[in-house]
């Protein structure tokens, strides 16, 4: 396959960053997206051009590392597919794709296709656990878990955190990423205990770190390799208003 | 010249005498506390977030320590054991199949082909057990029965049902559980993160030590960073063979640098071809993806009995088809050690009964299961997994039976340490795939992320309050004259790599350094093979520092001078990999030498000669290595020939 690749090339984070053209031949239809990237950027290299800069670790759909908008699509067509599980067979010949990095306030671009993530982490930070300091922990089989809330626990961790869902929103919002862990935490009993503060302090976290506010959309889950569903939100939504209503710091007794 | 000297005998003087199973208490009451009070002034730098360090870095910091962790990744959680997909082991015996510590013990130690320690392993199978309650206690969502108690399945190399876990993403949940405790302590204060840094030197202060040089990924700032004890946690090396299941920033850089400040390399030849990868399509293959181990539960593998039959499988009868493990292992069957599946596959491709457009690759078929189970029961066990299988090669798994080839995927061999998980030099621990010490000679499936884990939570952390409780160590900072000298080394390195400004990018180099490791050091080794070997990783290392181009600049974002780094450390470590596997005269689990094996084609050890763990010691470059011999003894799990017949 021969291929037109539009690609955003920026040099840093005060760059203003434009769209550059390169052709790509022999492209094979086995090739991963990212592998017929690697082709492009050996002969750059070889030519004494900078290489395209872009996130990926594993290539295998699940450190969350790669991050590629493919015309307009977070992650590319395939729905259920991370940019470095996406292959070639999925485009035709002679086609022209843009390629550019996931667009957010709350993540800069750092270089090219890079962006700066860190905001996930935040998030996480504070609250996105079960507070249990190792040693701590009871047998395991003390607290049965009904397996259908096991199973939807698991949906919902099965989040890789790739900011896909950031990217394909218009507000630019983190509340797929930020309803999947709670939404995991809350149906589990071992999650209880900090259940409402962990979605205050989450929810806030989120807010500060400048990702924008939901407003149904509903553009997250489509573009979630994972299919992260979108009544997490719902499930955030119903937890936060429980929390607040009981006090931001969940009264005692209350 | 010669490859090699051999210089004393080496020993495990920290675990302690008497029965196996009051070792690990006992050390553990020996072992000298630091009070909390003093664990504050302490600080512990932490290189590598995966589930050993991970889980290290947030243990030590719940203890009151100072952590500044490291990774090359853009987050903590990252790190590849997030990929581990089957399991992790643990002698719960929910099953009441039989199993115990013991049993795990025994299986670990036959299971790494008689080349492991008795006490690290016996330790291994005790803590197993309060890994599944840490995990379970920081909300890891593991499959569950419908009475609401924990699922388990089984793995190679056992026949009780000890293995548990999270669909196909094992690895992610457990990581994302370290990863969240680690990122409380990141918003408590405790830890300093610094992601998207990579480790290029270690630094000792009068032999012990006391600090990394990093280079900032995104600024290309190089610094150097201080500490009381450093953990590397930074994974194994298969990476070296190019194609693997690592990911593509996996890298031996970390260990290889302490390896040459003095830290002894151990068994680097012991790696582990796992059997069931998707095959090669091309020659602009990046990478290969592992098919979960538990595959073999359910799937069956097989080729056609007669070589060169190129018709598609259903149109093969089943009397034509030739289900060799189960014909050759009709005890474990399609279960057999990862080691012996590997080779088995090899053996029927070079048959010439290979099957797929390469011919290197044998069926994995879920016909019967599907006929025996439902399509819906297998979608809910192994869904995740055929769907990956059908991105990657276009075909439905469901329909026509998966083709499966045996990857390079995990390495045993690793930097060498004591029983209290510290190498030789004093100060610097190394936990994870990165140490050699749990698995011999061949690892079993879903004890991964058992070791990783145990030595994080549970081990690490009693073990380096010994050391450090033996200080206070003298107050050093970066102007230190030993931390500027390594600072200074690593700027050099970096300015020589830019300089060389040739012809050839570092990709070409490492997949042509591949093929050589593949070829010569992968499924089985032979003495020519080997002598070949090392004269053209010479031959290409010379190269590589005469034609490789690294564009840009090293005070920039600059993916291609860090593969470059990664790159000129793969090729020492390639040497000696195959030093080790060319002194190595016999086969052992993942070390198989074409010269060493029974009449059968199993792999033939030779106790009397080799019953020993091989650590290298690095002289100077160009130097012969200096071989320390560890004596393994076998008081509990007697060698026998492994059978599994």
């Amino acid at each position: 396959m021969n291929l037109t690749l539009r690609i955003w090339r920026q040099k840093g984070p005060e760059d203003k960053g434009r769209m550059v053209t390169y052709p790509v031949d022999d492209v094979s239809p086995d090739m991963s997206f990212l592998e017929m990237l690697d082709v492009l950027n050996e002969r750059l290299i070889l030519a004494g051009e900078d290489p395209v800069a872009f996130d990926h670790d594993c290539r295998e759909g699940i450190c969350g590392m790669c991050g590629l908008m493919i015309n307009g699509d977070a992650h590319g067509p395939q729905r259920g597919t991370t940019a470095c599980q996406l292959h070639m067979r999925q485009f035709t010949d002679g086609e022209t794709i843009d390629i550019e990095p996931w667009r957010a306030s709350a993540f800069p671009v750092v270089k090219d296709l890079v962006v700066n993530r860190s905001a996930f982490d935040r998030i996480i930070a504070a609250g996105g656990y079960v507070t249990a300091p190792t040693g701590s922990a009871p047998e395991a089989h003390s607290t049965p878990v009904a397996k259908a809330n096991a199973d939807a626990a698991f949906e919902s961790a099965a989040c890789i955190g790739c900011g896909a869902c950031v990217a394909a929103c218009p507000n630019g919002s983190g509340m797929l990423f930020t309803a999947a862990k709670l939404t995991q935490l809350s149906l589990l009993p071992q999650g209880q205990p900090e259940r409402y503060t962990r979605v205050i302090g989450m929810v806030d976290a989120h807010d500060e770190a400048g990702f924008g506010g939901c407003t149904n959309a509903g553009e997250c889950t489509p573009a979630c390799p994972k299919g992260i569903p979108l009544n997490t939100i719902g499930r955030l939504n119903r937890d936060y208003l429980a929390a607040t209503a009981k006090g931001a710091n969940n009264t005692p007794g209350s | 010249m010669e490859l090699f000297t051999e210089g004393d005998p080496l020993a495990d003087t920290k675990a302690p005498a008497g029965p196996v199973e009051k070792r690990w208490e006992t050390r553990r009451f020996e072992a000298k506390l630091v009070n909390p009070a003093n664990r504050r002034k302490m600080t512990v730098i932490v290189v590598g977030t995966g589930l050993a360090g991970g889980s290290a870095a947030a243990t030590l910091a719940e203890q009151g320590y100072h952590v500044k962790s490291y990774c090359y990744q853009d987050s903590p959680r990252r790190a590849h054991s997030i990929a581990a997909q089957g399991g992790i082991n643990a002698a719960k015996n929910y099953r009441n199949d039989g199993d115990s510590v013991h049993r795990l013990f025994y299986d670990t130690v036959k299971g790494g082909d008689f080349r492991s320690r008795e006490s690290n392993v016996h330790r291994l199978a005790e803590v197993s057990v309060n890994i599944i309650d840490q995990c379970v206690a920081q909300g890891v969502p593991f499959a569950r029965e419908y009475g609401g108690l924990l699922d388990t399945r089984s793995f190679g190399g056992a026949q009780v049902q000890r293995t548990f876990y999270a669909r196909g993403q094992t690895g992610q949940q457990l990581l994302l559980g370290a990863y969240q405790a680690l990122e409380r302590q990141i918003g408590l204060g405790n830890v300093e993160m610094n992601a998207r840094h990579e480790m290029l030197e270690l630094v000792l202060v009068d032999g012990k030590a006391r600090g990394i040089v990093v280079r900032d990924l995104v600024t290309g700032e190089i610094s150097t960073e201080m500490a009381d004890a450093v953990v590397l946690a930074s994974g194994g090396y298969g990476n070296v063979f190019y194609l693997s299941t690592n990911a593509k920033g996996c890298n031996v850089t970390a260990t290889w640098r302490a390896h040459r400040k003095g830290a002894y390399f151990a068994n680097p030849c012991y790696t582990q071809i796992h059997p069931t990868c998707i095959p090669v399509s091309g020659d602009h293959q990046s990478k290969l993806t592992l098919m979960s181990e538990s595959l073999r539960n359910d799937g069956r593998v097989w080729v056609p009995k007669t070589k060169g039959d190129d018709r598609s499988p259903k149109d093969i009868p089943e009397d034509e088809r030739d289900y060799y493990l189960e014909r050759i292992y009709p005890s474990f069957g399609n279960l057999v050690p990862r080691d012996i599946a590997s080779r088995a596959a090899k053996n029927v491709c070079d048959e010439g009964r290979g099957v797929g457009p390469t011919k290197l690759g044998v069926y994995l078929d879920f016909a019967d299961a599907i006929g025996r189970l439902g399509r819906k029961a297998i979608e809910a066990k192994y869904g995740n997994l055929f769907e990956m299988y059908e991105r990657i090669t276009g075909e439905d798994p469901y329909e026509v039976p998966m083709r499966i080839y045996p990857a390079v995927h995990y390495t045993m061999g690793g930097l060498w340490v004591d029983y209290d998980l510290q190498s030789n030099i004093p100060g610097l621990f190394v936990i994870g795939e990165a140490n050699f010490s749990d698995h011999g000679a061949n690892r079993l499936g879903a004890s991964a992320l058992m070791q990783g884990l145990a030595d994080g939570y549970f081990v690490l952390p009693t073990t380096i309050a010994n050391y450090l409780a033996s200080g206070p160590l003298e107050k050093v900072d970066a102007s230190h004259p030993a931390a500027v000298e390594a600072r200074t080394d690593v700027e050099d390195r970096v300015q020589r790599l830019l300089a060389v400004n040739g012809d050839r990018t570092v990709d070409s180099f490492h997949r042509e350094l591949g093929q050589i490791m593949w070829e010569h050091c992968g499924m089985e080794r032979s003495e020519a093979g080997l002598r070949k070997a090392i004269d053209e990783i010479r031959a290409l290392r010379e190269q590589f520092w005469q034609r490789v181009k690294v564009s840009g600049t090293g005070e920039e974002l600059n993916q291609s001078l860090e593969k470059a780094g990664r790159v000129a450390d793969f090729f020492e470590l390639a040497e000696l990999m195959c030093i080790d596997a060319l002194h190595r005269e016999e086969s052992c689990g993942g070390h198989f030498r074409a010269e060493h094996q029974t009449p059968d084609g199993e792999a033939q050890r030779d106790d009397d000669r080799f019953a020993y763990v091989a650590a290298w010691e690095f002289t100077a470059d160009g130097e012969p290595s200096v071989l320390h011999k560890e004596d393994l003894k076998f008081e509990y799990v007697h060698p026998t020939q492994r059978s599994y017949k």
